[in-house]
């Protein structure tokens, strides 16, 4: 974008508008072709058999609509998001954990074996043993959600306030700052950055961890939606569901890395 | 009156390993600071500057002898002894304001008079008008001039420098010395500043202690009575210069 303005110079108006339009449809250049193609083959080159399984775009869009009128996508899309979030919620208790470990040498040590232990076991792992702990339902796929999002978050904070820079707690120091300030002062301050990618990374792998709990364990939200659909052989439905997921995922992303650069200015972390 | 007395000090650093020998970094450093006095400590790289800084500050704590600040005993690093560092280590999350802000907060003193005490100093360092802004929009003069301000800021009875201007270009790094001397003189206080830069210490000094090579001692205390600003080209200056230099010298031969 910076260069197209660069090269535009002292253009006209108009002209370096319809310059960005043109731009822009370039890049999605590829993208149309694609949907060309898949509308062509499932309505022209596919027998209507195998049609059922790759519904053309038009079809898909009229499965939108259904849903969006029928309610029924926002139903699902409000207990995902709910998931999501009060999985959030708990995941957050890995920010002071990670203060705590990357502060003290002696909380790391004590720590640190359990975590090493622990992280490796992908969250779809839990499923079985949560859902005989927990059921079917909210529970158990908050849960795995939680797994998803605690490692990411703990271990950025961790390497966040142990890469900070130790002229900074120094200044601090003698400045007057006791422990309590120097921490959540300075320590949280400098960490943050990578504190809000680990966050931005935790609620990416989370969002993968709730689809996929919700396959085998939930009676709503989008993982059920598209399970439920394809036992009806609904694969509009199937692919609705996928995509909103897949915008869902993205929206969520680009907000976390909006926010990061609107709170911190200072910080290069977030800019594109 | 003695502000600053260093008596006996020594420092020797742990190895860390059977192999890796501990290191002797100073060796029984003796000198007193007096009130309102700038003081330079000098010497070669490695002599331990840096290391006496640390320990005046209460970073670190001295393996052997005393450092007392008005007859008593340094403790913990606390805002009568702040420091300006080479790298300016200013918080760059915070703008110019907050960061000169940030001692007094640790303080307690008052919103109000923290904003009076702000714009003080902001004026003092000529910075007025970048009050707003963030660390990484400065320049590397700008922001030890922050460092400066903050520092100052909080009152301290003795104010460390370490190498301060060491990572500007030449031009700005006498710019910024003749800035310290205007400064000094507008804002009275006792300093202590660590350089290997025999110019920036006969600039700034009222007295400049010039130190072996590890493990360091004081090899001379020169008093600098001439007056300020100091041209480069003053006979005084010209002949000051020329000790250092022979001591220092020196030194280097102590080493072959
Ligand atoms: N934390 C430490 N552990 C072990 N050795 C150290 C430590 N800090 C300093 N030293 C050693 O002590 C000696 C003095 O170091 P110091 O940093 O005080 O020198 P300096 O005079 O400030 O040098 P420069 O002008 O290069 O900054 C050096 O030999 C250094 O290797
Ligand atoms: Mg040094």
């Amino acid at each position: 974008m910076a260069d197209a303005v660069a090269t535009a110079g002292n253009a006209p108006l108009e002209r370096s508008s319809s310059f960005h339009l043109l731009r822009r449809l370039r890049t999605l250049g590829l993208l149309i072709a694609v949907l060309v193609l898949w509308q062509v083959v499932s309505m022209y080159v596919l027998d209507k058999r195998t049609a059922v399984l790759l519904p053309s775009p038009t079809v898909v869009t009229q499965a939108f609509w259904e849903l969006v009128v029928s309610g029924e996508l926002f139903v699902h899309m409000r207990d995902s998001l709910k998931r999501e979030f009060v999985a959030f919620l708990w995941a957050l208790s890995a920010v002071p954990l990670g203060l705590a470990m990357g502060w003290s040498q002696t909380v790391h040590d004590q720590i640190d074996p359990l975590i090493e232990v622990l992280r490796p076991v992908p969250p779809l792992a839990w499923i079985p043993l949560s859902i005989l702990w927990f059921g079917i339902g909210d529970i158990q796929n908050q849960f795995i959600i939680f797994l998803g999002m605690f490692f990411p978050i703990l271990l950025n904070t961790i390497s966040g306030v142990k890469n900070i820079e130790p002229n900074l707690v120094r200044a601090a120091r003698c400045l007057g700052a006791g422990e309590g300030r120097v921490l959540r002062r300075v320590v949280l301050r400098a960490a943050l950055p990578q504190i809000i990618t680990g966050i931005r990374v935790g609620l990416g792998v989370g969002w993968m961890a709730l689809v996929a709990a919700e396959l085998v364990g939930a009676n709503s939200g989008f993982g059920f939606l598209i399970n439920d659909a394809r036992t009806l052989l609904r694969t509009d439905i199937v692919i609705v569901g996928m995509i909103t997921i897949g915008v869902i995922g993205l929206i969520i992303d680009r907000a976390i890395r909006y926010l990061g650069r609107r709170a911190m200015p200072w910080s290069r972390t977030f800019s594109a | 009156m003695a502000v600053l007395s260093s008596i006996g000090l020594s420092k020797r650093f742990a190895g860390h390993s059977a192999n890796d020998p501990s290191v002797l970094a100073l060796s029984s450093v003796n000198f007193t600071i007096n009130h309102n006095e700038f003081c330079s400590v000098l010497g070669h790289s490695g002599c331990g500057k840096t290391t006496l800084l640390t320990m005046v500050a209460g970073f670190e704590q001295p393996t052997e002898g005393e450092l007392l600040l008005d007859g008593k005993p340094i403790g913990k690093p606390g805002w009568e002894r702040s420091m300006i560092f080479q790298d300016y280590a200013l918080f760059h999350w915070l703008t110019v304001e907050e960061n000169i802000s940030f001692g007094l907060e640790m303080k307690n003193v008052p919103r109000d008079e923290r904003k009076s005490v702000v714009k003080e100093y902001i004026n003092l360092v000529g910075l007025s008008g970048f009050d707003r802004r963030y660390p990484h929009q400065l320049s590397g003069g700008m922001r030890q001039r922050v460092s400066i301000a903050r520092a100052l800021a909080v009152n301290p009875q003795i104010l460390l420098m370490d190498e301060p201007f060491a990572a500007l270009d030449a031009q700005n790094r006498s710019l910024m010395q003749k800035e310290m001397v205007r400064i000094w003189e507008r804002a009275r206080k006792t300093c202590l500043l660590v350089t290997h830069s025999i110019d920036e210490a006969i600039t700034l000094s009222d007295r400049i202690l010039v130190m072996t090579r590890r493990p360091g001692t004081i090899k001379a205390d020169i008093k600098v009575e001439l007056p300020r600003p100091r041209q480069e080209d003053d006979p005084g200056v010209i002949l000051l210069r020329r000790q250092i230099k022979e001591l220092i010298i020196d030194e280097f031969e102590v080493e072959r």
